[in-house]
């Protein structure tokens, strides 16, 4: 008899800890991003976009809490792969977040899949990548629909002849290569696709034979910080002085180091998803209290990128009753739509990649003096063009 | 044509300055200065904080850089290089190798990872029209400073007291010891120069080669293709190979773009097969 009730109460005790698994009262969400190293400044403010967005939003989640914990896999591949594991095999991370750039989030898919657990990629932006797994939803962008979108505009707007010149390595080509593709689709005629070296010490060559073809304008991918280089470069090269456009992605006039460009920077044309300025009272509300949070630094898309990806984070949650397995989880997200800082943004139900508007902008300076990305046009309801089949 | 043709003498003479002082170490003091790249890091630095931060012209900012940094050159050489001198290569690789990780990461710490921007003044931005080419300035500007340095140091090295009592120094220490020549002091202004040089350099180069933590690394394996190429005996050899360097790669990038990027090296390998002992050696010691 004795025996019998053992076995009945350990059995309960078992079924309330099931269910209290099931339901967890802390939802552990590992955010995984280069804090040090070259590509530390998106760490930085997908950071401290996340924190904003878990302040104002603690509580909100009937049943459960969001435990959100930093890591810094120092922009290297192996080391997002060892700490992603560690999270989910060792520290039970229930959700993983960040990723700064393409081989970091691709060395984490394959522990995704097989942890069972969801993927918010809040910065990564070539296109396989939400391909690599089926628990993997993207709140940034991909760079072939930014690229995709310049073509597009510059093929209608009277720039008939264009030079491409890109940083030799994946996004860099997937931005040629969209380009390129919705670029000629309009009629415009590609002069000359030079590819530069990702560690290139001096443009002068590449802006030299750029030159030379005289194209109507250049359209340029590099990484965030060296945009700057390349600008001062055109400029000083007397390219804008012959009245060549300089367009391109808006990696390259970032909202983080626009401002300290100088007067080089003006006049630019980018397309893309997010600007500081844009104008609406979600994204004024998220800049103010942004540059709060963080001793006046100014958001950039990557920050808003995180913002985004915690809001997808906290939606699905509610959705799911907090249970984030990555089935429940996945799905509860896909088709989701709200309107964020940078306008109306949705996730794909098909392949988990985001919906968003381009917008095509002009480097100005802004009231305040600083020198902003001004929105003047936009392609709305943009899906991942790779994925898309165009 | 004429363009490029200048472009390469530039970005050569800037490679020169860069990698002159490592020649002079190397060459001349036989120590293997890793952490060259760190100093000119450390110059290009100081302009930036000089010229952004508490408004010095740019004109200024060169002379602060090489002093400032030849000064701390001779407090690292007195503290630290100065125990490295009578060790084998390998434990001064190591040893200055540990010093550009410290200053990638001090350089992290204190001013971020982005890249560093200055502003130019403006009577240094722009471009000339010569001979149908056209020129910037700015890189003109380079071409005069670095082609006056050159003429500067090789008569230092070659016709001033300074320069012979070096050489014999370098030569046989212990006897030029006995014949009364200070040779931790010669060693230590030597240092200095080259470190100061090296910040130079950096300060030149912020506006056409960028700045950011990882600068030292970066541009290491230049610093090392010049002087192999060069050889070390002499300024005159990391000269001929920056100016030979510089316009190969600028030339290779512009009319084979794809292939660009390897151009430098093709050409190292080169002339290593047919003088393997640099363009202007004496021979093996």
């Amino acid at each position: 008899m004795a025996k019998w009730t053992l076995r009945a109460a350990l059995a309960g005790v078992a079924a309330l800890l099931a269910g209290a698994a099931m339901a967890a009262d802390t939802v552990k969400v590992a955010l995984i991003l280069p804090m040090t190293g070259p590509f530390a400044s998106t760490g930085r403010q997908i950071d401290a976009a996340a924190r904003l967005y878990l302040d104002q939003h603690k509580g909100d989640l009937q049943g459960c809490t969001v435990e959100l914990t930093t890591k810094d896999d120092t922009g290297t591949a192996d080391v997002t792969k060892r700490i992603a594991q560690e999270a989910v095999v060792r520290e039970g991370a229930n959700i993983l977040a960040g990723f700064g750039l393409t081989p970091l989030a691709l060395a984490a898919a394959p522990i995704a899949t097989q942890g069972k657990v969801p993927m918010v990629v809040m910065a990564a932006a070539t296109s396989i990548i939400t391909e690599k797994s089926p628990n993997i939803v993207r709140t940034s962008f991909t760079t072939p629909q930014a690229a995709y979108a310049m073509g597009e505009w510059a093929a209608k707007n009277g720039i008939g002849k264009v030079v491409t010149l890109v940083s030799d390595y994946a996004p860099g080509n997937d931005a040629e290569t969209y380009f390129a593709k919705a670029f000629e689709a309009g009629g415009g005629q590609v002069a000359e696709k030079l590819r530069v070296p990702l560690q290139n010490p001096d443009f002068a060559p590449f802006l030299q034979r750029a030159k030379d073809a005289a194209p109507d304008a250049i359209f340029v991918f590099v990484p965030s910080g060296v945009g700057s280089i390349v600008m001062k470069q055109v400029a000083d090269r007397g390219l804008t002085a012959a009245g060549v456009k300089l367009i391109g992605t808006g990696d390259v006039t970032d909202d983080d180091i626009l401002n300290n460009m100088g007067d080089v920077a003006l006049g630019t044309i980018t397309a893309f998803f997010y600007s500081a300025a844009h104008d609406s009272p979600e994204n004024k509300g998220f800049v103010e209290a942004f540059k709060k949070a963080n001793g006046n630094m100014r958001p950039n898309f990557f920050a808003v990128s995180g913002y985004d990806g915690m809001h997808a984070i906290f939606e699905g949650l509610r959705k799911t009753d907090c249970d984030p397995s990555a089935e429940k989880f996945v799905d509860a997200v896909k088709g989701m739509s709200w309107t964020s800082p940078r306008g109306k943004i949705a996730i794909d139900p098909e392949t988990r990649d985001i919906v968003q508007t381009i917008y095509i902008r002009e480097v100005k300076r802004g009231e305040d003096g600083e020198l902003y990305n001004i929105e003047f046009d936009q392609i709305p309801d943009m899906k991942d063009p790779a994925k898309a089949g165009k | 044509m004429l363009t490029i043709l200048f472009d390469g003498v530039a970005y050569g003479m800037l490679l020169f300055v860069l990698a002159c002082g490592l020649a002079v170490t190397l060459g001349l003091m036989n120590f293997v200065n890793l952490a060259h790249g760190a100093f000119a890091m450390g110059g290009g630095y100081l302009t930036v904080v000089l010229m952004n931060r508490l408004g010095v012209p740019f004109l200024l900012c060169l002379p602060a850089a090489f002093l400032l940094t030849a000064a701390v050159g001779v407090v690292l050489e007195r503290t630290l290089y100065v125990r490295l001198y009578g060790k084998t290569h390998l434990d001064q690789v190591l040893f200055t190798i540990g010093l550009v990780f410290m200053a990638i990461a001090a350089i992290d710490y204190f001013m971020g990872a982005q890249q560093q921007l200055i502003t130019l003044p403006a009577f240094l931005r722009g471009q000339l029209e010569i001979l149908g080419g056209s020129i910037g300035i700015y890189r003109l500007f380079i071409i005069a400073i670095c082609g006056a340095l050159v003429v500067v140091l090789q008569l230092g090295l070659s016709r001033t007291r300074f320069g012979s009592r070096l050489r014999a120094a370098v030569d046989q220490p212990d006897v030029a010891r006995g014949l009364g020549i200070d040779v931790n002091r010669l060693f230590a202004a030597t240092f200095a120069l080259g470190s100061g040089l090296a910040g130079l350099g950096g300060a030149l180069g912020v506006d056409v080669l960028g700045l950011d933590p990882t600068f030292p690394l970066k541009f290491m394996i230049y610093f090392l293709v010049v002087v192999t190429v060069g050889g070390t005996t002499s300024l005159i050899g990391p000269f001929v190979a920056s100016l030979v360097l510089g316009l190969g790669d600028v030339a290779g990038k512009y009319f084979v773009p794809e292939f660009g990027a390897f151009m430098i090296y093709t050409m190292m390998v080169a002339i290593l097969i047919v003088r393997p002992q640099g363009l202007f050696a004496r021979g093996s010691r």
